[in-house]
């Protein structure tokens, strides 16, 4: 690297720019439910009344990740409705079910992960939608049914997809030559040639799902003796480790780590700014993620909701959105828009043989004790 | 007693109450009424999809040995961050308050306090640059020393522990130590006391209260810390504080988090005890904190 102050500062602003991690970096360090108040702080410079004046309400709260919204889009969304964006970001999906679940978080839309809409569900945290309230929703525009699944339970539709991504492996080429295709290779060179220089992610349904996926196993798995075989396999791993933990953006980048447990949007960013940093599938399987919007039964504007979702979905709308996030969208209005370097990335939009490895995580799994015990055990060894 | 002397006795007692009122009442809603709450729930079994369920159960306490490494490296981590703390501490804020001209100290104090205007997030995220393979480690290996590694180990913890608490281990130090009156040193050194004769007879037992302070406010700070081992541990150096937001927000294992988090109180209450104990024997005089 040329000159290291220059480097220095070029990631101190890559920090600010809030390029880590999607998921992690809020409950890596701590904070927990950090507010974004986007524009209801600022009520006199709200713009004055939209087409909709007053219809919506004044305000709509959107609870979601980090990095995850084009703060243009909410700028336009109030101007069009009159109604401020209060945007509320989650480090992760238990901290986000947990809030639910206790109640009084006057949260108009959310953005939960597949594998937890059903436990929404089972605990009549949320409704079925009313799609006849957002035009903007087209079933014929998916490009694959399996990222709009999740959001139908028992045939009704209960979220909207937003967009999904992959969990692989980073891999830093420079160090490491020879390009790695699987969990196999990944789990042993971890104890090898990469010894000390290898992060997991601070993930239960990850880090064991990825250690399953060394077995052969499904990254599902809740089999007693296969989730002890990961686990024998993690502890023999742990020494050789260069952290535990999901803001694994800045290792990466300063060349302390040269491999880690990854997602998609990570995995992209990482590679446009460091070409020799590949982003891997893994042969065997692994991840397959989806993320949605969906209406708390408790939302104290329901009207806006649907309002907000119906604007988010909107096409245009959309893939701002996703020149943001950098996270593949499955609607083939959005890809059809996209410049062709993007629709043919094969980090966002990986080659199919790839994806149908790819398991979607389980509600089941991640509300296992036994799997939350065995990460502990692990974190802790 | 004349009935005067009652009625203003009453009167003055009133006043006491009713100041003392909002901070009785600031730490039963929020010390008592939740150590109560967490121990209700340390006796309870984790509900199916995880939270708490109602039980009447020791398991949790039982299994506290599954976290026995995060108990030992608090327990090991916190004490030694503690003592260097002290060994940096005592000689700065020695300085500072024997030896330093009143201009100097001014300006010295002031350095002191300075990295408090920034955020303590964006100055630990400093550290991990700093100890990171590009920082500390490239350095010496440009001077030929190869290899080292210092981010993620305890060491590293142990650097941004010191960094971040030792200013509260210097002001309660200083202060105690500017209260010394002067010509006590004079006395003694008039009488034949060595310097070092007078700093170990004179100025340290006057300064006790002031390094029995620090070091309660450090120790105790430290035994429930998260931050720094989480950002300069890499999630391999665990403390209690980490194995508890695991419980709590990732394993949503309620109950046994209660339990670490009684265990932790418990800790707490024996050393410190102990700790008040042995130092008052020792000739601390005016505990300031207790």
């Amino acid at each position: 690297m040329s000159d290291p102050r220059k480097e220095f500062i070029a990631q101190l602003r890559r920090y600010q720019m809030g390029s880590i991690s999607r998921r992690h970096f809020l409950g890596a360090t701590g904070l927990g439910t950090a507010m974004a108040v986007m524009a209801g702080a600022v009520p006199g410079l709200r713009p004055r009344a939209g087409f909709a004046a007053g219809e919506i309400g004044d305000k709509v709260s959107l609870t979601s990740w980090p990095n995850y919204h084009d703060p243009a889009n909410l700028e336009k969304f109030t101007e069009m409705t009159g109604a401020a964006v209060e945007l509320t970001v989650f480090g992760s999906n238990e901290e986000m079910y947990a809030k639910l679940q206790a109640g009084g978080t006057g949260w108009d839309v959310f953005v939960p992960t597949n594998y937890t809409i059903q436990n929404y569900v089972d605990a009549d945290l949320i409704d079925p939608l009313d799609t006849a309230q957002i035009p903007n929703f087209d079933p014929a525009s998916y490009s694959d049914p399996r990222m709009s699944e999740p959001g139908t339970i028992g045939g009704k539709i209960y979220a909207l997809h937003k967009d999904w991504g992959t969990t692989g492996f980073v891999q830093n080429t420079k160090e490491l030559p020879d390009k790695l295709t699987s969990w196999k290779e990944f789990w042993d060179i971890a104890k090898d040639k990469a010894s000390g220089r290898v992060m997991v992610h601070d993930y239960q349904l990850t880090t064991i799902g990825n250690a399953l996926k060394y077995f052969g196993y499904s990254f599902n798995s809740n089999d007693e003796k296969e989730l002890a075989e990961a686990e024998k396999l993690l502890i023999e791993v742990k020494p050789h480790l260069f952290a535990i933990s999901s803001d694994y953006q800045p290792g990466m980048r300063n060349g302390d780590a040269w491999m880690s447990v990854a997602w998609t949007g990570d995995g992209k960013q990482l590679h446009n700014d460091i070409p020799e940093i590949i982003y891997v599938l893994g042969k065997e399987g692994g991840e397959i993620w989806s993320d949605f919007y969906a209406i708390p039964k408790a939302a104290p504007n329901k009207k806006g909701a649907y309002a907000l979702i119906n604007f988010l979905l909107d096409p245009d709308v959309n893939t701002a959105e996703l020149m943001v996030h950098g996270y593949p969208v499955a609607d083939k209005r959005v890809i059809a828009k996209l410049p062709p370097e993007i629709a043919n990335d094969p980090i966002m939009y990986p080659a199919a043989e790839l994806l149908s490895p790819l398991e979607f995580g389980a509600s089941d799994v991640l509300t296992n004790p036994l799997r939350a015990e065995i990460m502990a055990r692990f974190k802790s060894a | 007693m004349t009935d005067a002397a009652t009625i203003q006795e009453t009167r003055q007692r009133r006043w006491a109450y009713a100041l003392l009122a909002p901070s009785a009442f600031w730490y039963l809603a929020l010390l008592i009424l939740p150590l109560i709450v967490v121990m209700v729930y340390s006796v309870g079994e984790r509900a199916p999809t995880g939270g708490y369920q109602a039980a009447f159960t020791f398991d949790n306490y039982l299994n506290l040995g599954a976290r026995w490494t995060a108990f030992k490296n608090t327990l090991t981590l916190a004490p030694a961050g503690t003592l260097i703390c002290l060994l940096a501490g005592y000689p700065l804020a020695y300085f500072l308050a024997v030896k330093a001209s009143p201009k100097t100290r001014l300006l010295l104090l002031i350095l002191v306090i300075v990295p408090f205007w920034t955020s303590f997030l964006i100055r630990t995220y400093a550290w991990m640059f700093i100890l990171g393979g590009r920082g500390l480690p490239q350095l010496l290996d440009f001077i030929g020393i190869e290899g080292v590694r210092f981010i993620n180990t305890p060491f590293s913890v142990l650097v941004g522990i010191v960094y971040a608490y030792l200013p509260l281990m210097v002001f309660p130090i200083f202060v105690s130590l500017e209260k010394l009156d002067k010509r006590l040193l004079e006395a003694s050194e008039d009488l034949g006391a060595s310097p070092f004769a007078t700093f170990r007879q004179v100025t340290l037992p006057l300064s006790a209260p002031g390094v029995i302070t620090g070091c309660m406010l450090v120790f105790i700070l430290l035994m429930g810390e998260y931050l720094i081992p989480q950002m300069l541990g890499g999630g391999k150096v665990f403390f209690i504080g980490n194995a508890l937001v695991d419980l709590f927000l990732q394993s949503l294992n309620w109950p046994f988090g209660s339990a670490c988090a009684m265990a932790l109180v418990v800790i707490m209450v024996v050393t410190v005890t102990l700790y008040l104990k042995a130092t008052r024997a020792t000739g601390g005089r005016d505990v300031s904190l207790v």
